[in-house]
């Protein structure tokens, strides 16, 4: 559905478990791959911006926090503290809570990372990724589209342009401009970008 | 091949040969690898050495099955999170171990091994990994 | 010579992979059967990729540390002897020392002396904490023994160690060590050049005028000036580069095969190098009574014996259990098939 992802091709749940194991349970297709790519967007304030563009998407809110890098060190394993902490500073300074989102992009360097991220962030409560995942509920038409620009392990992992490639989808999605994927109406969008295996986390909500 | 600096590692050799790490005297929380400040107390915490025994548990493992450099020969080997008795956890590899010693909760102990060689002719660096507690 | 000295702690430490015979033999297209049957052993024991001497001297230091009960700090002398040093320069004594948390205050060498470097270990110690420079020494064999592929010495040279802590205070021995008499020549049956990665032999040398000349001069010696006779022994170990060797020598000084077995490991190990004679001493340890008598002669190429008498104390019975046996550490084993052998051991690369 994004003809510039880097498996622009459906793969199915069978060809990830038959692909090569990396870190049991990880098999290769559950891993983000290398990625040559940029990503850009042009900040300015808003009376500038409408000089240039009619439809100028805001960043309304914006939150980030840190971790210690050392996974033994952290209070969860099955979480992202720094996920949990930048998301709720996001919501709050946009004034909109998890259940306002209809799309957002998501850092899911591995599957397990999806799932934690979407809990992290309050779309569902922990424990329940996998189940709302499996229900279709992050798909097109679900409760919250997640990741239609393919994701970092389909669309790619440019490592430093991530974040501002999932924020040129929200763009792309706010602004109607997404084509066969385009979310139906999405005023709201929220960017979930991860460093250091979770030490640091970026969350940004962008509007119409 | 990941070549380190030969006086720093030397100055963890005690860390490293044996499970040596510290404690804040103030609120009694064990840090491993050693920490020289508390995060809790900050400057009201008082840092010594603590020796722990090497003996723990598996939190959390995988086997990792696409290897860094230096670590191609031992595929797939086994790396965990350890929760010490004492309380602190370390990332560290399990060897010498049967598949089904390769879970969670399974109780592990120290064990001194080679960790890796700087190439031919650095320096060998020694450590702990861990070992399931088998009963013979 | 006699000697005030003794055991006060002693420890064993095996790696936990094997090798089958048969597994070599199939390779080099040769009769496992007819090897097994020659060299009396079944398999060798083979370090894990991230083991080496220094690791197994740690872990035999460590045990026998728990045996001996001793502060560490008091040790002040350590020697490791092993022909697989892994530095040509830069101690492994060292290491082990850092490693099982000995004070500075100690004096320390690797030693080298093919398969007797252990034993060899055991008599320094033996000298300093005799003359009373210091209160124990501790001595290590170890060795992660290599054979060429397709050589003899491919289906025996194995992997383990040993280790002693020799103190002079008679409540805390768990044998006394009453004799020790060597018996040196220069004899070249067995050695490794500089940069040679595998050793080199001479066949059929190695045995009347290298092994077998040494082994039965040593322990001629040591029954001639101790007075003693076979007989007055409950268990004897010989060097064992095989199985067969140390039988012959058996036969020859008509011992009877029980005295040898408690210590014979090396049907089920294969030789261990500077661990053979001292992990058949261990092996012995962990089942002997109070008052029994042990007679160990070592054997190094090139070429020497050690033989020593040992007389078990009371205080073995309640030390032995006090640390891992030889016998567990044979029975814990993971059998690998020969291309694992040759990746660990780095005959392929």
């Amino acid at each position: 559905m994004n003809p510039i992802a880097q498996y622009p091709f459906e793969i199915s749940v069978e060809k990830v478990l038959k692909s090569s194991m990396v870190a049991d349970p990880l098999t290769l297709l559950d891993c983000s791959p290398l990625t040559d790519g940029a990503a850009a967007i042009i900040l300015a304030r808003e009376d500038i911006a409408k000089k240039y563009t009619d439809t100028p998407v805001y960043l309304t809110g914006s939150g980030q926090a840190s971790d210690t890098l050392a996974l033994h060190d952290r209070s969860s394993l099955t979480g992202v503290l720094a996920a949990k902490i930048a998301s709720e500073k996001a919501y709050k300074m946009a004034g909109v809570t998890a259940k306002d989102i209809p799309v957002a992009e998501v850092h899911d360097c591995f599957s397990i990372a999806e799932l934690m991220a979407i809990e992290d962030i309050g779309f569902v409560s922990k424990g329940e990724g996998g189940k709302f995942v499996q229900d279709g509920q992050t798909k097109i038409g679900g409760k919250v589209a997640v990741n239609t620009s393919g994701g970092l392990k389909a669309c790619g992992h440019p490592v430093g342009a991530t974040g501002i490639k999932q924020a040129a989808e929200i763009v792309i999605q706010l602004r109607g401009d997404a084509g066969k994927r385009q979310v139906d109406g999405a005023e709201i969008g929220l960017t979930h970008n991860v460093g250091g295996s979770g030490a640091t986390c970026v969350v940004n909500i962008f509007r119409r | 091949m990941h070549k380190t600096s030969v006086p720093g590692v030397w100055r963890r050799f005690k860390n490293r040969y044996q499970i040596v790490g510290t404690q804040c005297e103030t609120c009694k929380t064990n840090f491993y690898p050693p920490r020289e400040l508390c995060p809790k107390c900050r400057r009201g915490g008082k840092i010594s050495e603590k020796k722990f025994a090497g003996l723990g548990k598996i939190v959390t493992y995988t086997r990792v099955h696409a290897a860094p450099a230096g670590y191609e020969k031992q595929v797939p080997y086994a790396v965990a999170i350890v929760q010490l008795e004492e309380g602190p956890m370390l990332t560290t590899q399990i060897v010498d171990y049967n598949t089904d010693e390769l879970k969670i909760g399974q109780s592990v102990r120290a064990t001194f091994r080679k960790m890796y060689e700087d190439g031919d002719e650095g320096i060998i660096h020694y450590g702990t990994k861990f070992t399931p507690i088998r009963e013979s | 010579m006699e000697s005030k000295t003794g055991i006060v702690g002693y420890g064993a430490y095996i790696p936990r992979l094997r090798i089958k015979v048969e597994t070599i033999a199939d390779v080099w297209g040769k009769d496992g059967a007819a090897i097994k049957a020659g060299m009396k052993l079944v398999e060798k024991s083979l370090p894990n990729i991230d083991e080496d001497t220094i690791t197994i001297a740690v872990h035999a230091a460590h045990n026998a540390l728990h045996r001996a009960g001793i502060d560490p700090a008091k040790i002040g002398a350590i020697y490791v002897g092993s022909e697989s040093h892994p530095y040509a320069v830069k101690p492994s004594s060292t290491v082990v020392a850092e490693a099982i948390q000995m004070s500075n205050d100690y004096t320390a060498a690797d030693l080298e002396f093919a398969c007797k470097a252990g034993s060899a270990a055991v008599q320094l110690c033996m000298g300093l904490v005799g003359a009373g420079m210091m209160e124990y020494g501790l001595a290590i064999g170890a060795d992660t023994a290599q054979g060429a592929p397709g050589d003899a010495l491919e289906y025996s040279a194995a992997a383990g160690g040993a280790a002693f802590i020799i103190g002079a205070k008679k409540e805390e021995m768990i044998a006394t060590i009453d004799c020790t008499y060597s018996f040196s020549s220069d004899t070249p049956d067995f050695w490794r050049r500089k940069l040679a990665k595998y050793p080199s032999h001479g066949g059929r040398f190695t045995g009347k005028p290298a092994y077998f000349r040494h082994v039965e001069s040593a322990t001629k010696g040591i029954l001639e000036r101790t007075g003693m006779k076979i007989e007055d022994f409950d268990y004897v170990v010989f060097h064992m580069p095989n199985g067969k060797f140390p039988s012959v020598v058996a036969k020859k000084f008509g011992i009877p095969p029980e005295k040898m077995e408690a210590g014979f490991v090396v049907s089920k190990i294969g030789n261990t190098y500077s661990g053979s004679s001292i992990l058949g001493l261990t092996a012995v340890l962990d089942i002997a009574k109070p008052g029994q008598k042990i007679l160990m002669t070592s054997y190094g190429s090139g070429a020497g014996s050690d033989s020593f008498v040992f007389t078990v104390t009371d205080a073995i019975e309640k030390k032995r259990n006090l640390a891992r046996t030889t016998e567990e550490y044979i029975k814990d084993k993971v059998y690998v098939p020969y291309t694992t052998y040759a990746k660990y051991r780095e005959k392929i690369c």
